[in-house]
């Protein structure tokens, strides 16, 4: 099971160190993590994606909280918009690219940089479109590939703030 | 104001009477400014023995203790000390000197990254950065060390912050939006418990170490009373009723006493306050009271529900949630349950076999437990420990001070000079096998020093006793480096040569006297007791069984 878990935690040095040491420590795997400020500057949210049963969630989320400098915990993986951003470098031969660039049109990707034998496409996304994306565009060669990981957030009027 | 005085000034505000500690180059203005205060400063004798002392300090008097000590290898050394603390939520604050701002990173002399070494073991911790947050900080460390689950803390302090010029200006509010204990008990949970209490034919208390922190030995004893249930502790609960009470059932777990783990497993409902249901407590996790709807009181919410499942969680403080239980239950007759339970305590009464030409570990305990039954006792880990938890009856709170989760040999004897600084007119006596008492030693010239009169019995079998034991029992007897004795170590002359008092016993007959000579001199005292090599700790659950597996 996949959960995805909004983290508010006070904007300090350290506390990225904190929540992995935590993970670590207590052998929860992280699928994906991201970070970033919020609303308010002295506010980060971390969007930790975490593999396990119900009873390790269920842990993952009590450790977090009793952390000093998280604020809140919201288990955010269930109607919730989930997003990604990757930028993917591709082989794109003349004679390939007019076909690479129907595909990223398809998927609503965009070619952010374009040399002479490939592009940058960038493409945000749930994880699922983005790997498909990325399995179809294994036939001209992936050269490089950055993903964000998955930031997410409740809909509706459901919101995690401090 | 240096930075430096202006934090003695905020320990002196926070009621600190007594701090443990080394000083070394990077916590020298600490202790310059200390100089001109009214704390009493201890010096021990290596860093681990003064958090530990800090440790024992804070378990005998429920006060926050405080440790100094320096950089780089000072600060290294705490770490056993503050992870004892950690296992066992004992409240102390650990301030450690640590190179200059300008050269932290750069691989200074006498520089260790001890805010990331002791993230894993501190409740929290701090790296001085800015020397305007560092009042905030002080107070913030001995809030978040005290309250809630308490734990230890650590300040890392670099040198040029403690020289920097601050306004003493310390505050007297907390502002944590990240920290907020929840103290009352859910309303809907306390329904519920109540009425599984009501239901019940076959309630058990199990008092945990946070009947201690939160002051609730009034509040289970009437618990247990009104309904009535037994009560059985985990080795940390010890003391949270007085185990000569009817209803006491002593420790349960791998050296509990039988009668209260066949109770504890055969009960129809548990009543756990403030314990973490430990392995060495309550065995196979999947085959643990099967029969049993659990009712978990807690102030930690993640330690409810991590090893056992839970029919009703309650997070709170132990005493507030009793409380508001004991005023909704009322008194049920569950004869048969208790006519049942007596008859296990009297068909399985701990017990050895005493000689009269050597000296049995055990025999020991039982007398100290008669002339000093209200001694501070604390343990060394391993044999001792469980032979001093099984024999000495613990009347009081905070009366029996151990390192149970850790399990961390060497933490008595630092202990006991703790506790003895916090009750200086107790008898503090250490339980200590020869093993462990090895381990902080060098303790020994801090209670000369300051006439902290300890007495130290070395329950002296020339073995690692318990891992023997273990070797003896699944290792066909191969006793792989267990053996201590070299024919010309003398506990006696070591306690002479730090100018403390010693004695050796040989015989059962001797070790009567011997311990009230202790109790009479007018120093600290080690007194050896040659006991018998080979004697094994029973009852025995082995590690990964059921608390039904019993061996012994």
């Amino acid at each position: 099971m996949k959960k995805s878990i909004a983290v508010l935690v006070e904007n300090r040095p350290g506390v990225l160190a904190r929540i992995s040491s935590l993970f670590r420590r207590r052998g929860f795997n992280i699928e994906s993590l991201s970070v970033g400020t919020t609303e308010r500057e002295d506010i980060s949210r971390m969007t930790i994606v975490v593999k396990g049963d119900e009873r390790i969630v269920e842990q993952v989320v009590k450790q977090l909280n009793k952390l000093i400098e998280v604020i809140k915990v919201s288990d955010v993986s269930d109607n919730s918009v989930h997003r990604e951003l990757a930028l993917i470098k591709v082989t794109a031969t003349p004679d390939k690219r007019a076909e690479i660039i129907e595909i990223a049109n398809i998927f609503r990707a965009r070619i952010v940089d374009v040399s002479r034998d490939s592009f940058i496409i960038e493409i945000t996304g749930d994880e699922e479109k983005i790997n498909a994306f990325i399995d179809l565009m294994r036939q001209y060669g992936i050269k490089e590939i950055a993903r964000t990981g998955v930031i997410s957030m409740a809909r509706g009027s459901k919101v995690t703030t401090a | 104001m240096r930075a430096a005085d202006a934090l003695v000034k905020a320990l002196e505000k926070e009621g600190v009477q007594h701090v443990f500690g080394i000083p070394g180059g990077a916590i020298m203005e600490v202790y310059d400014a200390l100089y001109d205060s009214s704390i009493t400063h201890i010096l021990s004798r290596h860093e681990q023995g003064a958090v530990h002392m800090a440790d024992g300090y804070a378990r005998a008097s429920g006060r926050v203790g405080v440790a100094f000590a320096t950089s780089g290898p000072g600060a290294t050394n705490t770490v056993t000390g503050i992870a004892t603390a950690y296992m066992d939520s004992s409240p102390i604050v650990v301030f450690t000197g640590q190179v200059p701002r300008s050269m932290i990173g750069n691989d200074a002399f006498q520089e260790a990254d001890i805010t990331g070494i002791t993230m894993p073991i501190t409740k929290h911790n701090y790296l001085v950065t800015d020397e305007k947050s560092l009042l905030r900080i002080v107070k913030e460390a001995f809030y978040i060390a005290s309250t809630g689950r308490p734990g230890p803390v650590l300040v890392d302090l670099p040198k040029d912050v403690t020289r920097a010029d601050i306004e003493f200006d310390y505050p007297d509010k907390i502002d944590l939006i990240g920290y907020k204990p929840k103290i009352e008990g859910h309303p809907r949970q306390i329904k519920r418990a109540v009425e599984l209490i009501m239901k019940s034919e076959r309630p058990i208390i199990l008092a945990g170490g946070g009947v201690r922190i939160s002051n609730a030995h009034n509040e289970v004893l009437r618990l247990a009373e009104t309904i009535p249930a037994f009560v059985v502790t985990t080795l940390m609960g010890k003391g949270a009723i007085p185990e000569m009470h009817p209803l006491s059932l002593g420790f349960i777990g791998m050296h509990g006493t039988k009668y209260g783990n066949y109770a504890i497993m055969d009960s129809d409902l548990i009543i756990a306050v403030g314990c973490r249901f430990s392995d060495r407590t309550v065995g196979r996790f999947s085959d643990f009271a099967p029969n049993a709807k659990i009712i978990h009181i807690d102030i930690d919410p993640a330690e409810i529900g991590k090893n056992i499942r839970v029919d009703v969680p309650i997070v709170g403080d132990a005493k507030v949630v009793l409380r508001d239980i004991i005023k909704y239950v009322r008194y049920k007759q569950r004869k048969e349950w208790f006519d049942y339970v007596n008859k296990l305590r009297s068909e399985y009464p701990l017990k050895y076999e005493f000689r009269e030409d050597v000296i049995k570990p055990q025999f020991v305990i039982e007398k100290i437990y008669e002339l000093f039954p209200d001694a501070i006792i604390t343990t060394e880990v391993g044999q001792n420990q469980m032979w001093a938890a099984q024999y000495f009856k613990v009347k009081y709170p905070r009366q029996f001070i151990t390192s149970g989760g850790l399990g961390t040999m060497g933490f008595g004897f630092p202990a006991a000079i703790g506790a003895k600084v916090a009750f200086p007119d107790r008898i503090v006596i250490d339980i200590a096998g020869d093993g462990s008492f090895l381990m902080n030693i060098q303790e020994l010239a801090t209670c000369v020093d300051y006439g902290i009169n300890v007495i130290v019995c070395v329950l002296n079998n020339a073995y690692l006793g318990m891992v023997r034991q273990w070797q003896q029992l699944f290792y066909n007897r191969r006793y792989s480096a267990t053996r201590l004795r070299y024919p010309d170590l003398s506990f006696e002359k070591i306690a002479e040569g730090f100018g403390a008092y010693g004695i050796t016993v040989d015989k059962p007959s001797e070790v009567e006297d011997a311990l009230k000579e202790a109790s009479e001199v007018d120093k600290p005292v080690v007194i050896d007791f040659h006991v018998e090599v080979e004697e094994n700790v029973f009852p025995f659950v082995p590690p990964g069984k059921s608390l039904r597996e019993v061996i012994g």
